[in-house]
């Protein structure tokens, strides 16, 4: 059983990768190959459909609004989620099993069940169609999720560290920011992580929050797939291109990972 | 790790309060507002009490969208928290080999959820797709625009692609905090495969792997990008889960007061699912 153990990785492994070949072979073919033929692999190899995303505002746009977006939301999640999450792993205050619930809670909510809500705030306070409207409301799920996993890190900390620190003459603010923060930092890679990934791969609050100015890729994807008709090939590559970022990430945390998993309550 | 009470701490944790009540309590109060009114446009409201709430109960649409959606969810977990299990207990503990099958394992998870759906959507077209062209080619009538049980076919099939990994990373994250020690003592115990599983491997997963089923009964719940890019909600009905048939009503019909009422019983459903698993969870972590 040990030594066929393996086969079962790799079979997951195959059937992940799969569609995605399937998805990267197409936005290097041709329209014509795509809906004409039935091929493996591109038989009319193209850069085309890249050249088109490269050169065009609107697409390559939709790209950096969302990187600008996730960026903003996740360094506010991870600098608010530090203190509360400090709060939570080393006080008991009235209401804290409560308000831990209550954040719990917003990671619940259905994105469907907030968008029309979410616009008409979003308009009334004036920042609707921005990058921070985008990141606001996406840490509505964000910092309850990084409060989760840096309270499971902070637990992981002795108590002793910051009582030493206290006798050494450390004040609070700088027993937080040289000694804490620095002992946690894998903890703040997960949770930066987490709350990277999750803003991403949000499509229905980022694109009911924005119009043309702050507009994310996904938003400029699902335009072209229903106005050009079926420009396939190029929908392909866009979809590529919006892999690459989140291989990106992973790749730097991959040690973190699986630990993040059993340090964090995540 | 035994806490002081110190009420300050209040302080440390008000910036969260303040942008997360932000976010949650103002469209909150906003779909309650609309839940209890009836309005004829132009931005006149009227009360109307309960009765979206009641229509909303009633009606067999609903009904069947909850119907739907609950098969979904638990069709999904029965199916990615054993296999997730399966494979993180034949992954590699050691070497190269662990990053590469992280790295490439979590991939799914990192993909725009439009893309996720749109990429099935190709992958499965019978004409052009892999999946629906090898499909076919074995004889095998299928075609997911055109017939439901196809559609959930590959519905389930994007799901579990899309995210038995998060639940083979928890899984796999409480198997290697299982110290050496204990698989030395089995040993020696002459114990079997299973019962190293029972009785070592499957408690120290306990904690994790509730952790796995509360997030993914809670996305599942909540799903709407993948199957509306996929299959739109149809062919027909037959997809339509929850949150797709909450967006029809309220963005396509502009029927502000049943997708109010119907959006805070949804909400309410997965509040109470999620309130049990996590006084269970707590319940286990105090023990």
């Amino acid at each position: 059983m040990r030594r066929a153990s393996w086969l079962i990785p790799t079979l997951y492994i195959l059937f992940l990768m799969l569609p995605i070949y399937w998805l990267v072979s197409m936005s290097f073919k041709t329209t014509n190959e795509i809906l004409g033929t039935f091929t493996l692999w591109p038989q009319k190899f193209t850069l085309d459909n890249y050249r088109v995303i490269f050169t065009d505002p609107t697409w390559y746009m939709g790209y950096v609004n969302s990187i600008i977006y996730v960026s903003i939301n996740t360094v506010l999640s991870v600098v608010v989620a530090l203190p509360a999450a400090y709060a939570f792993s080393r006080y008991r205050f009235l209401g804290d099993k409560h308000l831990f619930f209550w954040l719990l809670t917003n990671r619940m909510a259905p994105a469907a069940v907030f968008a029309l809500p979410f616009f008409q705030l979003y308009q009334a306070i004036g920042i609707f169609d921005t990058h921070l409207a985008v990141a606001l409301a996406h840490t509505l799920f964000n910092i309850p999720l990084a409060v989760w996993i840096l309270e499971g890190f902070m637990s992981g900390v002795p108590k002793q560290l910051d009582e030493t620190a206290y006798v050494d003459g450390y004040s609070f603010p700088a027993f937080f920011v040289k000694i804490f923060i620095p002992t946690i930092a894998a903890g703040i890679g997960v949770a930066a992580f987490f709350c990277f990934m999750f803003s991403w791969v949000e499509l229905l609050l980022a694109k009911t929050l924005t119009a043309v100015a702050a507009k994310p890729i996904a938003a400029t994807m699902t335009k072209t797939a229903s106005s050009s008709g079926y420009e396939l090939g190029l929908l392909a590559a866009a979809g590529t291109l919006t892999i690459i970022p989140g291989a990106i990430v992973i790749y730097f945390v991959r040690n973190y990972i699986a630990k993040g998993f059993a340090l964090g309550r995540v | 790790m035994n806490k002081t009470v110190n009420q300050k701490a209040w302080f440390f944790v008000l910036p969260v309060l303040v942008l997360v009540a932000f976010n949650a309590i103002v469209p909150l109060m906003t779909v309650v507002n609309y839940s209890v009114q009836e309005t004829f446009g132009d931005n006149v409201f009227f009360w109307a009490g309960l009765s979206w709430f009641k229509d909303v109960l009633r009606s067999s649409r609903f009904h069947d969208a909850m119907g739907r959606q609950l098969f979904f969810t638990f069709t999904i977990l029965a199916i990615e928290v054993p296999l997730g299990v399966i494979i993180a207990l034949a992954m590699p503990r050691k070497g190269i080999w662990v990053s590469v099958c992280l790295v490439l394992m979590a991939m799914p998870l990192l993909i725009p959820w439009n893309v996720v759906g749109a990429m099935w959507n190709i992958f499965g077209l019978p004409e052009i797709g892999l999946l629906g062209k090898m499909l076919n080619e074995l004889g095998i009538d299928y075609n997911y625009t055109r017939q439901p049980g196809d559609a959930w076919f590959t519905l389930i099939m994007m799901d579990v692609w899309h995210w038995t990994s998060l639940v083979v990373l928890l899984a796999y994250a409480g198997l290697v905090s299982i110290p050496d020690a204990y698989y030395q003592a089995a040993k020696i115990d002459g114990a079997s495969s299973w019962s190293i599983f029972r009785y070592i491997q499957l408690p120290k997963m306990k904690r994790v792997l509730t952790i796995a089923i509360l997030l993914r009964f809670m996305d599942s719940f909540n799903i709407y990008t993948e199957p509306s890019v996929l299959t739109g909600g149809g062919p027909g009905n037959s997809t339509t889960l929850l949150s797709i048939d909450l967006v029809k009503i309220a963005l396509g019909q502009f029927d502000l007061g049943p997708a109010a009422a119907m959006s805070l019983i949804y909400f309410l459903v997965i509040l109470l699912m999620s309130w049990i698993f996590y006084t269970v969870m707590t319940r286990n972590e105090e023990q």
